[in-house]
């Protein structure tokens, strides 16, 4: 009988002999099963120490334990070397060209106006402002009477209205939503009310629609002074850091004193530019302090309450903003020009 | 408004450069649209005299010898048929600049810069000039007109810049005036604001007169006293019609009006200094010799002075002799009493009429003048009243007429002057404004501005000038108190006492900021697109006459008929929209509008129309149905809700077969569908092109708060049916009755269909995962039940078979 050994000696030239042609790590799993797994040869060898004398039985046990560190060895070391050819081939064939296009589901984007908007209304939330839509059709008391624009006033004709019916018309100004707001809202007050509005005007900086942002804040001892102070922080917010307000007079019927609002010019700080014409200023909105008869007309008492309001075209903004140069291609919808607005 | 420095100069000494009282001005409210240096565009151009002039032989030309004094002596080949020997001329030298004219030598054709030229082989160094080449007309300067030479006065110093002499000196200040300034729409008006600005006085025009004649009288009445609360009327006799002098031309000029005759001038000019549009009229027009003020009868006719006939109805003012219309009331007179060149009694007349009767006189007949413009922004009577004493003052100047004591002064009940005082609080201006300003400063303000002022303490009493009518109460006094204190010197402030208010969106507000969010994260870009359109938009997706999308609110006065119809469906808009990127080469795209329709209540309209809002979706290139179905899903999941679908073939301009009804818990939400290609094929559209309309306001009526339920402890189950049934079935149909079997039944996901001889004719193959969510008990060894008893059910209600 072959003394275990010797078998010993013979499985580790199998072992040898088995891992010589080994190219797969899968292979050499199978290989290492083969041996060392159930029935295997080395874990045979075990089985056999009961052939084996007692007294050899420590020298023999010894040698199998060597055998089993060596072949444990053997087959770990190889299995690492595969294992690290095997990814680096893998690697190789994974490897992609970085710079391809990327897959994504194609993102849209909003409409300018509705980009402005938002701005605004975050602006002016943040100070405490809520936001009001009014109807876009209105009647005449609305529009016009209860802002002080009785049927015979020239400023009827500083906004061409489209009519509908005699009483019914499109409202030329979100200024209509005030008296609705101020109708059923007692001080203090203080509404944002964004919308469509319509104007019989047509041509590169006239839309017979577009959208305006109306502002309403009435309490006791609102000054003149706060409307500014507001109106240089909005300018801060939408136009940038040092962007500054001028207050010039003006006339609107709802509004007294009534004030042109201008910025100076973000493009050219004020030195004159282009945009700004050479004068250092862009008018932006128009403003004022709310007529003692609009009050009155809404329940809201004049000598207790004062206020102030103040009316800006949304278009104008974004025309300003994003140095759009005809009022047109907002209402075109060409996808060549919706897609460069970003949020 | 258009005001030369050189007339402002004659009512205050002004003593600023043109530039900075336009900074005044626009300080104190008068933006200066324009400042306009008068010959502007004529420079080089100087007094050169004719000392030698030959005839060219066989030519219209003479070769001149011209002496331009400190510039030296030129030959200059001239045309004109009145240059000879010891004339002066305008002499534009080589490098000057002067209008270039059309053969007729009248036309302006631009600027044209003079160089040295040889005209028919003759050296020419410079160009003689004409009124017209150098921008004067004949009322600019007498010879203007004429399309020869203009002849200077021979006293003029060879050399000089010839601007000065022509009066091409002056600045005209084109002025934004503010509807509620009326009084400012006037060479005085403005001057009055430029005192105050410059804090010089005020030198008030000359408005004395002294009847000398006598005439027979008019009878004037006003029958409509609404429409005319003051007319004043004055007789003028011994009338000699003639040129005007030369200022009064000059003046006429340099604000764009041409001469006629010295009376017509004088109503112009009194329009233009004291901002009252007068007339003049012909005393033997007028039968008579009376004047009622009233409205037009039904069928009434008149022709105006430059010879266009009105038909006129009781909405127009005319004023009347005892048979006919003779005026059209403040827009133009009437051709038949019109001065004529031997007139010799005139009828003047300066009246108050209401702005909104001149105006829709003036727009219903497409009659605009001076004068209508005038009295549509509106003038005081203090204004008449002291027009019609300028005017008078000025025949007398002129000496053109004989003033005769015939005068007629209609005050009617509506007629309203008289000074106004009111009471006014220094706090509370200073409150009003939130600056200091002190009380002194206040009154030196508005006594400057003309107020009267008393003060007690805080308290003012403060009388308005005639002429300002619109002052109002206390804000108006402290917007002139500010006007003039400077508005830079108001200091921001922010609401130091003002209530705290939470402010911020409505929940409605924020759904639609999420929805559009999540359209754009979709890929869709948000469009604008007009309330209104044209009804043949709707003729264009073949909508039936007696469809809702018909019955729509029409505007009265559009732009134009695209813009008439306000809209009910927002489809065509959409489509336009598509049709528009397709005609520009845009190969696909997807859009979203969200906006509002105009549902009247009844027709014609009422009461308030209901409006509406509607999400509309467009996609159109490398697209189909169902990634706009997807888009229309995103938006159901946008509310926590689910849309299903049926086939719907009857949208007039969709695909039959490629267009489904949305419900939401079984309400009709709207559609979505492919476009007819018969309408594709008319709108020359290249590629397919999608669409789907969703009723926003009942959508978000089925929003739902989304609840959380515990993750069951069991996995979930899945096993894929593929079934045989008949072709008509729809996927949804067989979808509804998987989950109606069995309420582990969540999903039922269609992933192949096939048609073919394997399944036979008539029929076709779905193949389904049906997802199987368990509650809190595992349902593993129960799963093949509920697939039988899901068969079995599929089999009783759509003959489904296993395949």
């Amino acid at each position: 009988m072959q003394s275990v050994k010797e078998k010993i000696k013979e499985i580790k030239q199998h072992i040898e002999e088995a891992l010589e042609n080994v190219k797969l790590s899968k292979k050499l799993y199978e290989i290492k099963m083969k041996f060392m797994g159930k029935g295997g040869e080395v874990s045979d060898l075990s089985k056999s120490m009961r052939d084996v004398p007692p007294e050899e039985r420590p020298e023999v046990g010894k040698l199998i334990n060597e055998l089993k560190v060596w072949s444990d060895g053997k087959f770990s070391e190889l299995d690492e070397r595969l294992k690290a050819e095997e990814l680096k081939k893998r690697y190789a064939e994974e490897t992609v060209d970085v710079t391809m296009p990327a897959k994504r589901a194609a993102y849209g984007a909003l409409h300018p106006n509705t980009l402005i908007r938002n701005e605004l209304v975050d602006v002016f939330s943040g100070m405490g402002f809520e936001i009001f839509e009014g109807p876009e059709i209105e009647n005449d008391y609305y529009n016009f009477t209860a802002l002080n624009t009785p049927a015979d006033h020239p400023a009827r004709d500083m906004q061409d209205t489209f009519y509908i019916s005699p009483e019914l018309l499109l409202r030329t100004q979100t200024s209509a939503g005030q008296i609705r707001v101020m109708e059923k809202k007692k001080p203090p007050i203080k509404i944002l009310s964004p919308g469509k509005v319509y104007r019989s005007d047509d041509d590169a900086t006239h839309s017979p629609m577009f959208s305006q942002m109306e502002g309403l804040v009435v309490d006791e001892g609102i000054a003149l002074s706060d409307l500014k102070g507001m109106l240089d922080e909005f300018a801060r917010k939408i136009f940038g850091e040092g962007v500054k307000t001028r207050l010039r007079p003006s006339y609107f019927p709802f509004t007294e004193p009534s004030v042109e609002v201008d910025v100076s010019c973000f493009a050219c700080g004020g030195a004159g530019c282009r945009l700004c014409k050479g004068t250092g200023w862009i008018e932006v909105l128009g403003a004022g302090m709310v007529n003692r008869r609009v009050l009155e007309g809404c329940g809201i008492d004049p000598d207790k309450y004062t206020g102030f309001a103040f009316g800006m075209g949304i278009e104008r903004i974004a025309m300003l903003k994003y140095g759009i140069n005809n009022m047109k291609l907002l209402f075109e919808g060409d996808v060549r020009f919706l897609k460069q607005f970003k949020d | 408004m258009k005001a030369p420095l050189s007339w402002l100069k004659d009512y205050v000494d002004i003593d600023v450069s043109a530039e900075e009282l336009q900074k005044k001005l626009f300080s104190c409210g008068f933006e200066v649209e324009e400042l306009i240096k008068t010959g502007k565009d004529i420079s080089g151009v100087v007094v050169g005299e004719v000392t030698e002039c030959e005839p060219v032989e066989g030519t219209h030309l003479h070769v001149c010898k011209v002496d331009c004094g400190k510039h030296g002596i030129f030959q200059i080949c001239c045309g004109a048929d009145n240059v000879k020997k010891g004339i002066k001329a305008p002499c534009a030298l080589v490098g000057a600049t002067v209008y270039a004219t059309a053969k007729d030598h009248t036309t302006v054709e631009g600027v044209t810069t003079i160089k040295k030229g040889k005209l028919r082989g003759i050296e020419s160094d410079g160009m003689l000039c004409s009124g017209v080449e150098i921008g004067v007309n004949g009322d600019l300067f007498e010879g203007g007109d004429y399309c020869g030479l203009l002849i200077l006065p021979s006293d003029a110093e060879n050399g000089a810049d010839v601007k000065q002499i022509v009066g091409l000196d002056d600045y005209i200040f084109d002025i934004a005036v503010t509807a509620n300034r009326p009084d400012c729409q006037s060479i005085l008006g403005i001057a009055r604001e430029v005192a105050a600005a410059l804090g010089k006085p005020l030198k008030e025009p000359d408005y004395s007169y002294s009847p000398k004649g006598v005439c027979a009288p008019v009878n004037i009445s006003v029958e409509d006293a609404d429409l005319c609360p003051r007319y004043i009327g004055h007789c003028v006799t011994d009338v000699k019609i003639a040129p005007s002098p030369a200022f009064i031309k000059k003046r006429l000029a340099l604000c764009g009006l041409r001469s006629i005759n010295n009376i017509v001038d004088i109503t112009n000019f009194v329009l233009l200094e004291m901002g009252q549009p007068m007339h003049a009229f012909d005393l033997r027009a007028l039968s008579d010799r009376t004047i009622v003020v009233r409205r037009a009868k039904n069928g009434e006719y008149i022709t105006t002075l430059d010879e266009n006939e009105f038909k006129l109805t009781p909405e127009n003012l005319v004023i009347c002799d005892s048979k006919k219309p003779v005026a059209l009331a403040g827009v133009m007179g009437g051709l038949n009493s019109e001065i004529e060149n031997d007139t010799t009694e005139v009828l003047f007349e300066a009246a108050k009429f209401a702005r909104d009767s001149v105006r829709k006189t003036s727009r219903a007949l497409g009659q605009h003048s001076d004068s209508s413009a005038i009295f549509e922004k509106g003038v005081y009577e203090y204004t008449t009243e002291r027009a019609m004493a300028r005017a008078l003052h000025l025949i007398e100047q002129l000496g053109c007429g004989t003033v005769t004591d015939m005068h007629v002064d209609v005050k009617t009940e509506f007629s309203h002057t008289g000074e106004k005082t009111m009471k006014a609080s220094v706090k509370k201006i200073n409150a009003l404004l939130g600056v200091d300003v002190p009380a002194a400063k206040t009154i030196e303000i508005l006594r400057r501005l003309n107020f009267g002022v008393k003060q007690s303490g805080d308290s003012l009493s403060v009388t308005v000038p005639p002429y300002r009518e619109d002052i109002d109460g206390e804000p108006d006094i402290a917007e002139e108190v500010i006007r003039f204190y400077g508005y830079d010197n108001i200091v921001g402030t922010f609401l130091p006492t003002a209530a705290i208010t939470n402010g911020g969106y409505t929940e409605a507000q924020k759904a639609v900021n999420k929805l559009k969010r999540v359209l754009v994260g979709n890929g869709l870009y948000e469009i604008s697109t007009y309330s209104f359109y044209s009804e043949k938009d709707l003729d264009m997706l073949k909508f039936p006459q007696d469809s809702d999308e018909r019955k729509t609110i029409k505007i009265l006065n559009p732009i134009g008929e695209d813009l008439s119809v306000m809209r009910r469906t927002l489809a065509p808009s959409m489509i336009n929209t598509i049709v528009r990127n397709q005609r520009r080469l845009n190969p696909d795209g997807k859009l979203f509008e969200l906006a509002k329709i105009y549902i009247p209540h009844e027709l014609p309209i009422k009461n308030f129309p209901e409006e509406r809002n509607i999400l509309c979706l467009g996609a159109w290139g490398a697209t189909d149905f169902f990634e706009l179905k997807g888009v229309c899903e995103s938006v159901a999941d946008c509310f926590n809700t689910k849309f299903s679908y049926s086939p719907k073939n009857d949208i007039p301009f969709l695909h039959p077969g490629v267009a489904a009804a949305i419900y939401c818990d079984g309400e009709y939400l709207g559609y979505l569908g492919m476009l007819a290609p018969t309408i594709a094929a008319e709108l020359s559209l290249e590629r397919k092109a999608f669409v789907a309309e969703i009723d926003y306001d009942k959508l978000t009526a089925h929003a739902k708060a989304f609840e959380y339920v515990p993750v069951p402890k069991f996995p979930e189950e899945k096993r894929d049916l593929a079934l045989v049934c008949d072709k008509n079935i729809t996927c949804g149909e067989i979808e509804a009755e998987i989950l109606s079997a069995c309420k582990y039944a969540t999903e039922a996901k269609l992933f192949d269909v096939y048609e073919g001889e394997q399944v036979g004719e008539g029929k076709k193959s779905m193949a389904f995962t049906v997802t199987f969510t368990p509650k809190d008990e595992d349902i593993g060894e129960r799963i093949d039940g509920f697939v039988k008893k899901i068969l079995n059910n599929l089999k009783y209600k759509l003959n489904v078979e296993l395949r």
